[in-house]
């Protein structure tokens, strides 16, 4: 899994990733982040990256709430 | 403890003018005397032109406002004769640290690339830069006008006629152009039924400028959500006299004037620096800010520059920055146009590449300013997720905005630019502005931009420039071994110099064109497209 930045403009990406939840309901919103998720996924198809990811954002959430 | 800083008051003077019997002319006035507008007076009166500058005011900035002036503005203001006081007296600063909640997420360092004569950024309060140009104004010859308020503009053909108020009542006078820079809610605007358009943000902001009475670190930090200010941002960064400002984000609905009692500050900054920092409370402002420009800025005789023009959120320093490069752009425009050089047309080419420029500054402060205020539940999700992965995952640090600090606009698009004809590797393409190096001239160190012409320069490696090119009125020519010595590689290194490289270098210090041993005719098909003369036959 990369850890250094890799998006080639990423205030961009950014700014396009809010807008699409634009006028969303929280359930709307939910739902468009897990097709979001799937779509993502597929792409990069490697499970031994996706697993990582899965594990560092878990982990992520766990720290948080400790 | 103040900081000893009092406002200096330029008292009215009563002009000729308002004596006169018919009204007088005057081939360019300046409305507006702020950062953007005595720098148009000041690069005007400079380019040998008589400059008219009203303000409706009889001082500089009242309390601090803009803080941070980027490296190419004070490029900018060096050539005007002003920057060395700036520098003496501003505070330079390379350390940014970004807290969450209660922990530091992660910390930047501007770290300067040696070889420029200019810092990256120096802090320093708005009314000592507006002094300083002020001063300058005046030994320039300037014709400061305070206390004149413009409550009439009308367009004629060839003049447009000003009316103004005084404390002697009102008067009238014509000029051949108006600078309009006055501001975010420009009277000159209003007058002629014109607006700036774009987005209001209703978050309320206080500033409270800070006198710390011990050593303090230079940095800026900036928290979000930290526990002495709940789910909103704040921001610590310092200024000249050991005055620091802090801003608090307050949120929609809070109470301005509440929020600035004293009784409501001390706490919270308590909390933030720790109960032994001592400090005193200086000056206290709430502000909410737009994102917003105007279509044009060019109409007719009247040419906006600065907030009047476009205004940004103060994330990024792209507001007094973005407007003093705006009028760099403008005012050699000008100065050609009023010696009867180039043509009225050429002053579009100020809408053609500062209207980019201007649309870039507010993406970046409209950007900025929705990460740190988020305006649904999911982007709140979004950014507290990216900011509790930056503390381990770099990648992260990327997404996270504080504000994107300015950087000055590559003109790549401009009419004013001749295409590159063959491959180069490195080097400023057409449209950006021209790296700065050490070189050595006329027997002393110096460096490149301060040696650069007034007009246009020819940049180029020994052996790259024709004979002729010497002749070619209104150009400087620097040939590296000849004119300059490149004392340390560095005009070679960041120009991507080879055997040889010549770049033209418009008067705003902007690349313009660039060959390899370019013939002189090219030299001047290029220079007259730049000064808005087309690709006629080259003359003379």
């Amino acid at each position: 899994m990369i850890e250094t930045p890799n998006l080639d403009d990423a205030d961009a990406f950014y700014a396009a990733l809010i807008d699409a939840h634009r006028d969303f309901s929280d359930a709307q919103s939910e739902a468009m982040n897990a097709r979001l998720i799937l779509l993502l996924a597929n792409h990069i198809g490697r499970s031994d990256v996706l697993f990582e990811a899965l594990d560092a954002a878990r982990n992520s959430v766990l720290e948080e709430h400790r | 403890m103040p900081t000893g800083h009092v406002n200096p008051v330029y008292s009215y003077r009563r002009s000729s003018d308002q004596d006169a019997n018919a009204p007088v002319h005057h081939a360019v006035v300046v409305v507006g005397a702020g950062p953007a507008g005595l720098t148009a007076a000041i690069e005007l009166s400079m380019r040998g032109h008589a400059v008219v500058l009203l303000d409706d005011n009889d001082t500089v900035s009242v309390g601090s406002r803009a803080i941070c002036f980027s490296k190419r503005t004070l490029e900018i203001w060096d050539r005007c004769g002003c920057a060395e006081p700036m520098l003496e007296r501003g505070v330079q600063w390379r350390i940014g640290k970004v807290f969450f909640d209660e922990d530091l997420v992660y910390e930047f360092n501007l770290q300067p690339e040696l070889g420029h004569r200019m810092p990256a950024f120096i802090n320093l309060q708005q009314y000592y830069v507006e002094e300083i140009l002020v001063a300058r104004a005046e030994h320039l010859g300037v014709d400061l006008r305070w206390r004149h308020k413009v409550i009439g503009l009308e367009q004629g053909a060839d003049v447009v006629q000003l009316r103004l108020a005084t404390p002697d009542g009102e008067y009238t006078f014509t000029a051949g152009y108006v600078i309009a820079a006055d501001g975010a809610s420009s009277e000159v605007r209003g007058l002629m039924g014109l607006t700036s358009d774009g987005q209001v943000f209703n978050d309320q902001f206080l500033i409270a400028d800070i006198v710390m009475h011990a050593p303090f670190p230079t940095e800026r930090w900036f928290w979000f959500d930290p526990p002495f200010h709940r789910n909103q941002s704040v921001l610590l960064h310092r200024q000249a006299d050991n005055v620091f400002r802090v801003d608090f984000q307050l949120g929609v609905d809070a109470d301005a004037n509440d929020a600035q009692r004293v009784e409501r500050i001390a706490p919270r900054i308590r909390a933030m620096l720790g109960a032994d920092v001592q400090w005193t409370l200086d000056w206290t402002s709430v502000y909410t800010f737009r994102c917003r420009m105007m279509n044009r800025f060019t109409h007719g005789r009247v040419l906006f520059v600065g907030d009047a023009a476009h205004q940004v959120s103060p994330f990024g320093a792209r507001g007094a920055n973005g407007g003093v490069q705006g009028v760099s752009n403008l005012t050699w425009k000008l100065s050609r146009v009023l010696h009867g050089l180039s043509p009225e047309t050429l002053l579009e080419s100020y809408d053609a590449e500062r209207i980019p420029a201007a649309r870039e500054n507010v993406l970046h402060s409209t950007r900025a300013t929705d990460f740190i205020t988020p305006k649904s539940r999911i982007s709140r999700v979004f950014r507290d997720s990216a900011l509790r992965l930056a503390r381990r995952y770099p990648f992260a640090r990327a997404l996270i905005n504080s504000g994107r600090l300015s950087t000055p606009y590559a003109y790549t698009d401009s009419p004013l630019n001749t295409p590159d004809a063959t491959q180069f590797e490195g080097g400023p393409s057409p449209g950006n502005v021209c790296p700065d190096a050490p070189v050595r001239c006329a027997g002393r160190n110096s460096w490149l931009l301060n040696v650069l012409g007034p007009g246009f320069t020819l940049l180029a490696v020994r052996g790259a420039v024709e004979d002729g090119t010497r002749r070619i009125d209104d150009l400087t020519v620097l040939e590296i071994g000849t004119d300059i010595e490149d004392t340390q590689g560095l005009v070679a290194a960041r120009y991507g110099m080879d055997v040889a490289s010549a770049y033209l270098i418009r008067p705003d210090q902007h690349v313009c064109a660039r060959w390899r041993a370019p013939q002189a005719v090219q030299i001047r098909t290029a220079m007259r497209c730049a000064c808005g003369l087309g690709a006629g036959a080259a003359h003379d």
